[in-house]
Formats: structure tokens, sequence, C-alpha cells
């Protein structure tokens, strides 16, 4: 893992001191809230609905044992003993006082977290498939290259006032974890006759316009890769429309001005600035790079195998992932427990998951956008135990990548901006299912939700997306299907009219039992289905009577 | 002929707490809405609005929200408002476990 230089403490150090004065001046009246929102949201503090919130970054998802246990002590002194996983690989703690956050600032900065550049428009916590460096399928791991961009980023002086937020995301991976498409610049590392390099797209962001990235560069020498960014946000930071906050995301600056003279215009501004990079951020990259060696794999003694409890067999089932080693796994902690709210997990379980990261684990633990936590290097041996240890602590739930694996923003239970909740629609769906007892039967299905059409739940990626709306006063609920956020990203369909909060499960219910009836035979999963078959028989479970009086 | 004007009260978030604030009667902020002043006069309610605008050493953010006069009060008509007296619906937190 990176380990921070005396730069990076002091300049964390000197941040937290800077904020330190500006909430003293912000409570003794001499700064006014006009003055003092930048300043706070620079530094990821933000006033929801019932409280402020504090949002830390989890670069690239990564963290060690001693890191989530100072999450855990922040969450319990200063918080109400919890705190929730964002889709961007962030921690959000709810109910902080304004007078405490320097301090746990300060905390964080002991464990070398910050929250620096987690608002505004800015670069935004780079973030990065969650399997990085532990996937069978991988290339190369992409968190070096997402360091070395945060390195570039963090602070930038050019680039502190872009025309909206910027969010860069790294796959090292042909299967894209990281919803790289869906980013105003998505890398995938790539290789060509032996060579590394990356493929850029731009222009890709959910919110009131979805768009998918578009390819920029098809292979970017690694050596290119800071000249090459640092001359799109240029570009983007001249063209970007800073008249209209709709408009002002780089998604709509490539649609409005067409791909063809974007390229140009990076072109020519890369070659301007190549040469100013003497190769100093190879160097760094090299540096960087070797922190991030593999940790030395120890399979270990081959234990006897015992006969296993079904709960433990379903666990391994849904929640393990092959490693690059064929004696290690992946494993992914699900923060969706049945009726849990998605992404949460209390200080006593971020304590549980970091001794089992420490014990067992090489001590690394993982942030998914997918709001779960993973181990990534498990010695296939220590699964038992860990599942044991998992199932004390509530955190044994086998759903991972089923319908129940949800994604859902805070929406109007915590978020300012929020037109509907979206967190008792997730627990509702989840319960539901599970009474069924349906879930593992359904097989592979992805719901996401957005408490409004800002979109922070992907839901227009989700094979089933559910986007919260106010209707004349009334919590109302679009459906969307048949998105997708993996390597050939999808934006999902509009099925029709939304459906009131307390139609939206049997909604769900009808779509689900309509794909079973559908589907050719087990492996063909939800999302193969509608691609076969199209929106309209999914239309048609979800609004029967419209279906009955066409027939007519 | 003019509209009909909807009562209003200036509600906030402290700024200490962030926590859901009121304009009562007394000119203090109350963390109870069955406390706020309902103002059902249009001029009244933007003077109202002006003055908590001053006191931003207090609170962050007031505006008025819309509400109707019920027998324990103000009460809101549109849902955001009504989520903003209690708190979040996942957890027993905000004003739900302390008013
Ligand atoms: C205080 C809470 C939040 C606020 C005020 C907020 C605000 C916003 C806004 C305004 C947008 C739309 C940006 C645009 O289209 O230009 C957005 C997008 C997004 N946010 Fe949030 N958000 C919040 C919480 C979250 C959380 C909790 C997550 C992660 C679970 C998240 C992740 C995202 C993502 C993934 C997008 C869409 C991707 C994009 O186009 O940027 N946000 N957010
Ligand atoms: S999608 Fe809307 S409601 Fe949900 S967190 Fe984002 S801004 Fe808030």
């Amino acid at each position: 893992m990176y380990a921070y230089t005396d730069f990076d403490h002091s300049f964390v150090r000197n941040r937290v001191a800077q904020f330190r004065a500006q909430v003293e001046r912000r409570i003794d009246g001499s700064l006014t809230e006009d003055e003092f929102k930048p300043l706070r949201l620079m530094n990821g503090l933000y006033l929801q609905l019932h409280a402020y919130m504090l949002r830390v970054a989890i670069p690239y998802g990564t963290l060690n044992s001693a890191q989530m246990r100072q999450l855990a002590m922040i969450a319990d002194r200063w918080d109400k003993g919890y705190g929730h996983f964002t889709t961007r690989q962030n921690i959000q703690f709810n109910w902080p006082l304004l007078g405490d956050v320097p301090d746990i600032l300060d905390a964080l900065a002991d464990v070398e977290m910050h929250a620096i550049q987690t608002s505004g428009n800015t670069i935004r916590n780079v973030t990065a498939d969650h399997f990085a460096g532990a996937a069978a399928d991988e290339v190369a791991d992409p968190r070096p290259v997402a360091e070395l961009i945060r390195q570039w980023s963090t602070d930038h002086p050019e680039f502190q006032f872009l025309p909206r937020k910027f969010k860069v995301a790294v796959t090292g991976s042909p299967n894209d974890r990281a919803v790289t498409a869906a980013h105003d610049i998505g890398l995938r590392i790539v290789e060509r006759n032996g060579a590394i390099g990356y493929q850029v797209l731009v222009g890709g962001g959910l919110g009131r316009t979805p768009m998918i990235g578009k390819v920029l560069a098809d292979f970017l020498p690694q050596a290119d890769l800071l000249p090459y960014l640092e001359a799109i946000v240029a570009v983007y930071n001249l063209l970007g429309r800073r008249d209209n906050k709709y408009k002002a995301r780089i998604k709509i600056t490539v649609h409005e001005t067409g791909l063809e003279e974007i390229k140009r215009l990076v072109t020519a501004e890369f070659a301007a600035r190549k040469p100013l990079f003497t190769g100093v951020d190879q160097a760094m990259l090299a540096a960087i790079t070797a922190q991030f060696a593999p940790p030395a794999f120890d399979a270990g003694p081959a234990t006897p195998v015992l006969a296993a409890s079904a709960a433990y067999r379903a666990f391994v089932d849904t929640n393990v992932t092959a490693h690059r080693h064929p004696d290690y796994a992946i494993v992914t902690i699900s923060l969706k427990a049945h009726g849990a709210t998605p992404g949460d997990a209390t200080a006593d379980q971020m304590r549980v998951m970091a001794d089992l990261a420490q014990s067992y684990a090489h001590d690394e633990l993982r942030i998914s956008h997918e709001q779960n936590v993973i181990l990534p290097h498990v010695p296939r041996r220590h699964l038992p135990a860990i599942h044991a240890a998992l199932s004390d602590a509530g955190l044994a739930t086998a759903n991972v990548g089923l319908i129940s694996d949800i994604i859902a923003c805070p929406g109007m239970d915590y978020c300012a901006l929020a037109t509907a909740r979206s967190i008792p629609i997730a627990q509702e769906i989840a319960t539901h299912f599970d009474a069924l007892k349906l879930e593992h039967e359904i097989g592979p299905l992805k719901i996401k939700i957005s408490g409004c059409i800002n979109a922070c739940g992907h839901h227009h990626v989700g094979h089933i997306g559910i986007l919260g709306l106010d209707r004349a006063g009334v919590e109302n609920y679009q459906i969307t299907l048949g998105g997708d956020g993996t390597a050939d990203a999808v934006i999902g369909e509009r099925a029709g009219p939304g459906f009131g909060a307390h139609e939206v499960i049997s909604a769900i219910e009808r779509l689900v039992m309509a794909y079973l009836d559908l589907r050719t035979d087990t492996s063909e999963t939800f999302l193969q289905t509608y691609r076969r078959t199209g929106l309209a028989p999914f239309k048609a479970a979800l609004y029967p009577s419209e279906a009955r009086s066409d027939a007519a | 002929m003019a509209s009909v004007f909807t009562p209003k009260v200036v509600t906030a978030n402290a700024l200490f707490e962030g926590d859901v604030v009121y304009l009562a009667a007394d000119g203090d902020w109350t963390r109870r809405l069955a406390e706020a002043d309902l103002f059902t006069n249009e001029a009244a309610a933007a003077l109202a609005l002006l003055d908590a605008e001053a006191r931003a050493h207090e609170v962050v953010g007031p505006y008025l929200a819309d509400m109707t006069a019920g027998p324990q009060g103000p009460q809101p008509t549109h849902f955001r408002e009504a989520f903003r007296t209690r708190g979040p619906s996942n957890y027993a937190h905000g004003k739900q476990e302390t008013v």
C-alpha cells in the first residue's frame, strides 16, 4: 500500500490546521455561510437534511486494518456508531458536529486519510477496481496509476476551479468492475505487443443526462498518461459550460463539441505539454508501483476439508471470487444484510473486518462501488474461520450480485437534494425476496436506486434501476430496465410511468416473475433475457391492465 | 383576485449541529415544529426571513416552508418537511431520538 511521504503528512496536517481556523471563524461569526461553504466543501463537509455530513476519501477503495479501526473509532466517538460506504469508494459520517470536524480530520491524518477534494469542482477521489491486485483476470494493478493521478490532481493549481466536478476511474482488467464508462475519464489498462498502455474513455457520466464514455485514445503509451490527462482537463477547463450547471460536465462538452474536435484539441494541447514532463512522473510511478508489490503469497499447509454447513457453502458460492493465486480467494463481505441499510457498517463490524484482514488476509481491505467490503487476499484455508467470524458479526449474508445486493444512495433520509427516499425501498425489496426464498433461484440481478435525478445510486446502469421522484407532493418511483455498468456499458430504458412507494415492491416482483417465466433455462440471467426479448414482455408484466386493454 | 397565501414557517439548520430548527414567536430558534411561529401574512413572512438571514452565526440556509395550521401547531404540507421534523427512516436518529 502507498505510505505517505513527509510532504504528504505536512500537506494534510496544514490543511487540517487551516480548516480548524476556518471553522473557528465560522462559529465566532467572522465568516458568513456564503464565505464558509466553499471552504467546508473543499474539505468534504456537507450540510444535509438533518445534520452535517463528512465525506472521507478511501483512495481507489484500498485501506488497511489500522485505517478501518480508526474509521470505527471516529464513528463511535464523533458520530452515531456507524458509517456509510458509498459508490464512490468514500465513507460518509452522517452526524458530525461542526466544531468536531477538525478533530475528526486530525484523527484521519493520523492514519494517512483525509477528506480533501471529496467535493467541489475539482478532480475527485480516483476510484479503481475493488479486486485490484488480486483478480485472476487482471492485466495490471490499476492502483499505482490511480495513486499517481491522485498525487498529480490533489491541489493541482490549474484544476481547483473546474467548470464542474471531475471523476476518474481506472480498471486493470477487461472485466470492468469500476464502471469506467460512467466517469468523466475512464482508464482501462491494456496490453499490446507486450507493452502496457491505456484505453482512454472520456465524457461518461450519469446524472440528469446519462452518457457512456467515448474512446478518445485506444492505446495511450504509459509514459504519456499524465500529460494526456492534463491536456484533456485543460481543454475541458476552457470549453466547459460555466454558464449552466446542468451542462457543465465534460460529457456535455464532448457531446456539444464532438469527439473528433475534442480529440484534435487534446492532441494539440498534449503536444505542448508533453515536453514539460521530464520523466519525473514515470520515476514516481515506478516508486509507487513498488509500494503496491503483491503480498508474499503463502498458501500454507493444506487443511483437511471439514464437512461444510449449507450456510458456508452458500457463502463460498456467492461471496468468494477466484484469486490470481490458486490457493487464495477474494472474499466480498456483504453490507446488505436483508433489511439493513445498503453500505452501512457499525463500528463493531468495522473492527471485526479489520481484525480479519489483519489476522488472515495480509492486512488489506477494499471498498467496492457496490457498497461492500472486500478482503482481497485470503488464503483459502482460512475461509471457514473467516465465515464463522463474519456470521457472529452479522456480516455473512450470502447475497453478493443477487437481488438484495442493492446499491442505494442516501436519498431523502439524509440528502438535501433528494426528491424521494431510496433506503426504505432497498430495505423492502431485500426483505421481500428473502421471505420468498427466491434470491438464489433468480440469480445475478443488479438493482440500483437513486433518490433524485443526480443518479448517485447508479440507477441508469442497474439491470433494474429505480429513480425516486416527487410527483405532485408524493414519492414516486420510475423504473428503468436493461442498464449495465460493465465493460460494454448500457444506459437502461425507461419502462413507463412511475409507481407509488407502496406499489414498487409488487412491480419489482412482477418483473422478476416475468423473467423466471421468460428465461430459456436457469443459466440465462435477467440481463441476458432482457436483451433477448427486449422491453415488451417486461412492460406487459409491469403494466398488466394496459396490456389487457391493448389486447382488447 | 390575489392568490391565497399558504401559511409558512421560517426554518433552517442550526450552525453547530446541523439540526433542523424553526423560528418561534419569541424570536428564538426551536427544534420543535409545534413551537414554530406560523405566518399567515406574506409580508410578515418575508420580513421574518430577512431577519433570519441576518442571523448567520446561529443558523444555515433559512427559508420559508409551507405549512397548514393544525391542532398541534403548524403541520407540513410536503413529505420533505415531514421528514425534517423527525429524522431518517432507517434509524431512530435525529429529532425522533431527542425531541
Ligand atoms: C450530500 C450528499 C450528496 C450530494 C449533495 C450529491 C450530489 C450529486 C450531484 C449534484 C450529482 C450530479 C452531478 C452532475 O450530473 O453534474 C451527483 C452525481 C453522483 N454522485 Fe452524488 N451526491 C451526494 C451523495 C452521493 C453518495 C452517497 C454517492 C455514493 C453512493 C454519490 C455518488 C455519485 C455518483 C456515482 C454520481 C453520478 C456520476 C456522475 O455523473 O458524477 N453521491 N451527486
Ligand atoms: S441521487 Fe440525489 S438523493 Fe441520491 S445522494 Fe445523489 S443527490 Fe442525493
